[in-house]
């Protein structure tokens, strides 16, 4: 099957079944690498882009679903000006260890600032608990949306 | 721990010659010279190399060769930096290359046993010295000054007294005629003076990793390339029957569809380069053959090791626990005698569970076999032995194999073992054409090479002032071929050993029949819970405080015992340190604070991969549901006198606290059938951002050579965990992981 759609501003026109997954266009039909596959399930986040804006997971959701939807990935996200922020207060805060999740963590944290620009620890939550991170750089992917934001940096949730 | 774990010092000897020739564009290129390491991985122990490390181009831009992987530890980075410490060239100045594999040019190159740092630190200064001894040589001759008179900063070569200066860049092409000084002797900085070494640096491949560039392994393409799956027995080593290949031959995508034959006959101790029985199918495009993994139907003989069940381990348990340990580990004093005479006497039993590794980026290869040469293209930790076990497969010559280490999307030790560069090998021969095997990830959990679970049986004593007077563990473990499995290991100088009168380890095998080894430090990551945790329960019978019992346990200062093997020399434990890093973290988190009902503090302390780490944990615990939050975990650490980047370093030491506590909560694989019951990430739960707890991280600084941080920051913090749940509930924490509802309405 034949399908146009709209990844990163452009028209693209690719040639594969209806089922096959949006990562796997992007990733081997598209060669935009950033999004990664983790899981094939929805479970890990780290094929996350946006889809008119809302951070989705590319790894199961069908081509055919997509129609003309605004399809944004990792590699255009420094575009806009949250994900410019983002990208920044990652380098600045060196939030990476391997970083394979990072690109699918800052396209659900750029989704989260276009929503509440000024995201408290428990918006953060919200947003972030679908992307695992195996390294374990919470602290620091905290720590760089706040940073994205305007925010103090340190963590204000309560404990005893 | 096996020969072939990679937990070992690995001397290097005096013997480092540097040489020099004009590299292509006219700048210096230094050569070193250094002799093989202790080889890991299988790969033969190659005795001289040439290895170039350093390019000077004439406009200044300095290249600096990374020789290690690159798995998420900074090395990538911190490796460039002390070179270009010594060096003297300003940071902003230099560029980081990837070196690719080749035992003959750069000795060991590999990512396991927390050994990259101790293992270069001192090599790699010396390369940087060396190469600006020379730069300084063809400065002093030209401007005819004493060479002692010449200071440099910052990539470049200054006189006072006449006030000359020249940048590297224009010295380059004169120092390559400068016979190169031999490394052992060339002066080194005092560690005040550093610039680089010890400042945070920021990862060199970050700023690609933000705007999603290609350079994971996942994301290598090649000419030509087709995509592969390789479908496997769910019991590990089953032999392949029959299958409808036809039906998916004629797929969408589908290229080709493959019976390989496997190559294990037994598995052994070392790292884990099996190929066994499977389907591969080359497609296109990699969704259509994972797609047509779907329509794949096998008929396996699944041989003896489908009777295995996580219920059998258990109950094989029992039995063997009910006999004295098969084989003794360390026996001193008289532990009955003393038991016999104890003021208390306390038994238990630990359990952990096998886990896997679950690096975010399934494991994949890339192979292009052409007119008789191997290109491969590889996230491996350990790419000596996965090029040895590729050339054995293929019966091709090493020289032949070119491999290019990429980023990996995480290690933790799975990399280590290479068999799915083994199988990518051998399924680019079977096509024809290059191939990149990706797994999906039920097979990336299915067909790991486990951290192995196990057994501890203790029995110890404390005499009528609460001392520890007797200590027994009957650790009871796996066994593959008749040995221990890999990584599954008991030591005899285990803490306490050393350290009470009266000792008796010892361990009891069963058999396994399924690969095992290192995950993030190995056997610690068990040893330090059963361990830390009974050590915790004693210092409660003992009536005393955690902190105090391990104290008083520690002792006066001991003089640490040097272990010499043939990989070189080992510094043991060393009390005075560990005392250290126990007071520190005490300190900082307010140890024997007031904590409100249904939260707690625990502690715990660990000395594995050189390094000394104690860890207080604060948890609360829900009181209807059981549930755990790890609130905070607080980190003093001691690996020696110098951090080399302190921005990986502290992200290693939050990483590892969170990855334990990730262990200790959700974390178990089981088996049925011979067979991995969990596939993915529902069954197989990681901690996510709302339970990742605070982690605060303080570094005791001492005057002890630096040494590595992957590591040793992981295991206490699992002990820390449960003794905080004994603190807060009362209830005493096992069994790994921890089961909330036996925490459910605690007194």
């Amino acid at each position: 099957m034949s399908y146009t759609i709209n990844v990163n501003g452009q028209p693209r026109t690719v040639e594969v079944e209806a089922d096959t997954p949006l990562l796997w266009v992007l990733r081997d039909e598209l060669e935009l690498k950033g999004s990664k596959f983790g899981c094939g399930m929805g479970l890990c986040g780290a094929c996350t882009v946006h889809i008119n804006g809302n951070a989705t997971r590319s790894c199961v959701t069908p081509v055919s679903a997509v129609g003309d939807a605004k399809i944004t990935t990792i590699e255009a996200i420094g575009e806009s000006d949250a994900g410019k922020k983002l990208q920044d207060a990652w380098l600045a805060l060196d939030v990476m260890q391997c970083g394979y999740c990072q690109a699918g963590q800052i396209m659900s944290a750029a989704a989260l600032l276009n929503r509440t620009p000024r995201p408290s620890d428990k918006d953060i939550d919200d947003a972030m608990s679908g992307n695992l991170c195996r390294c374990a750089t919470y602290t620091r992917i905290r720590a760089a949306i706040k940073q994205a934001a305007g925010l103090p940096t340190e963590d204000k949730r309560e404990m005893a | 721990m096996s020969p072939t774990d990679p937990r070992r010092t690995a001397q290097v000897s005096r013997r480092t010659f540097l040489t020099a020739g004009v590299a292509v564009g006219g700048g210096l290129m230094l050569d070193f010279s250094v002799p093989a390491f202790a080889h890991f991985g299988g790969g033969p122990a190659v005795p001289v190399t040439l290895n170039a490390y350093i390019r000077i181009a004439p406009n200044g831009e300095t290249f600096i060769v990374n020789k290690n992987p690159e798995i998420g530890q900074g090395i990538k980075t911190s490796f460039p930096m002390i070179v270009a410490e010594e060096l003297d060239v300003a940071w902003k100045d230099v560029r980081v290359e990837d070196a690719i594999v080749d035992p003959v040019k750069y000795g060991g190159q590999f990512a396991g046993g927390s050994l990259s740092i101790p293992m270069n630190y001192d090599l790699l200064r010396r390369v940087g010295a060396a190469a600006r001894l020379m730069l300084v040589t063809a400065a002093a001759r030209a401007w005819n000054v004493p060479a002692e008179e010449c200071e440099t900063a910052d990539g470049v070569v200054s006189h006072k007294r006449t006030s000359k200066q020249a940048t590297y860049g224009q010295l380059a092409g004169q120092a390559a005629r400068v016979p190169p000084p031999n490394p052992a002797t060339v002066k080194l900085k005092d560690p005040k003076d550093f610039k680089i070494i010890g400042k945070p640096i920021g990862g060199v491949d970050s700023p690609r990793i933000v705007q999603g560039e290609p350079i994971f392994g996942i994301d290598v393409t090649v000419p030509g390339m087709k995509y592969a799956v390789y479908e496997k027995c769910p019991v590990y080593n089953g032999k392949f029957v029959s299958a409808n290949l036809d039906e998916v031959k004629a797929l969408p995508g589908v290229r080709g569809v493959y019976v390989i034959k496997g190559n294990v006959t037994a598995l052994d101790a070392g790292l884990y380069n099996g190929l066994t029985d499977g389907v591969a199918i080359v497609a296109d495009k990699w969704h259509q053959a994972n797609r047509a993994l779907g329509k794949l139907q096998i008929k396996w003989d699944e041989g003896e090791t489908a009777k295995r069940s996580t219920a059998g381990f258990v109950a094989k348990d029992a039995e063997l626990a009910k006999n004295p340990a098969e084989t003794s580990l360390k026996k001193e004093g008289d532990v009955d005698q003393a038991l016999k005479g104890a003021a208390k006497v306390l038994e238990a039993r630990y359990e952990v569970p096998f886990v896997n590794h679950s690096a975010l980026e399934p494991m994949n290869t890339t192979v292009a076999i052409r007119n008789g040469k191997v290109e491969i293209w590889s996230p491996t930790q350990m790419p000596g032995g996965g090029k040895t076990a590729v050339s054995k497969l293929l019966g091709i010559p090493e020289q032949d194999i070119t491999l290019h280490v990429t980023r990996s999307g995480g290690g933790f030790g799975r990399r280590l073992s290479n068999d799915f560069m083994v199988e990518a090998a051998a399924i680019a021969k079977a096509h024809g054409e290059p191939v990149k095997l990706l797994r999906n990830r039920r097979q990336d959990v299915q067909s790991g090479v486990f951290r192995a679970g196990g057994f501890h049986h203790f029995k110890a004593g404390l005499d009528a002032a609460g001392k520890l007077s007797a200590f027994r563990d009957h650790f009871v473990t796996f066994s593959n071929s008749g040995k221990v499995a890999g990584s599954a290991t008991l030591g005899p100088t285990e803490f306490p050993s050393g350290f009470v009168p009266n000792l008796d380890l010892g361990f009891s095998m069963m058999p396994l029949d399924i690969p095992t080894g290192p995950m993030r430090a190995p056997g610690s990551n068990t040893l330090a819970f059963a361990y830390q945790s009974f050590l915790d329960e004693l210092a409660h019978a003992a009536g005393k405080d955690p902190l105090q019992f391990q104290l008083e346990l520690l002792g006066p200062a001991k003089a640490p015992v040097t272990t010499k093997s043939q990989f070189g020399e080992q510094v043991g434990f060393d009390n005075v340190r560990m005392a250290g890093v126990l007071k520190a973290v005490a300190e900082k988190s307010g140890w024997g604070r007031k904590l409100p009902k249904g939260t707690g503090m625990g502690l715990a302390c660990y000395f594995s991969h050189q390094g000394y780490f104690a860890e207080v944990v604060q948890a609360s615990v829900n009181h209807k549901s059981g549930e755990v939050r790890v609130e905070k975990v607080w980190v003093a650490g001691d690996v020696g006198r110098q951090i080399v980047n302190p921005s990986p370093g502290n992200n290693q030491v939050e990483g590892a606290a969170i990855d334990g506590v990730s262990q200790a909560l959700a974390q178990a694989l089981t088996f049925t059938n011979g067979r991995v019951e969990q596939s993915n990430f529902h069954d197989y739960p990681l901690l996510r951002m709302h339970q990742a707890p605070k982690v605060e991280v303080h570094f005791v600084m001492t005057d002890n050579n630096p040494t590595g941080l992957g590591e040793p920051a992981l295991p206490p913090v699992v002990p820390a965990l449960g003794n905080a749940i004994f603190a807060a509930t009362g209830r005493r924490v096992r069994t790994l992981p921890i089961n909330t509802a036996e925490l459910k309405g605690f007194a």
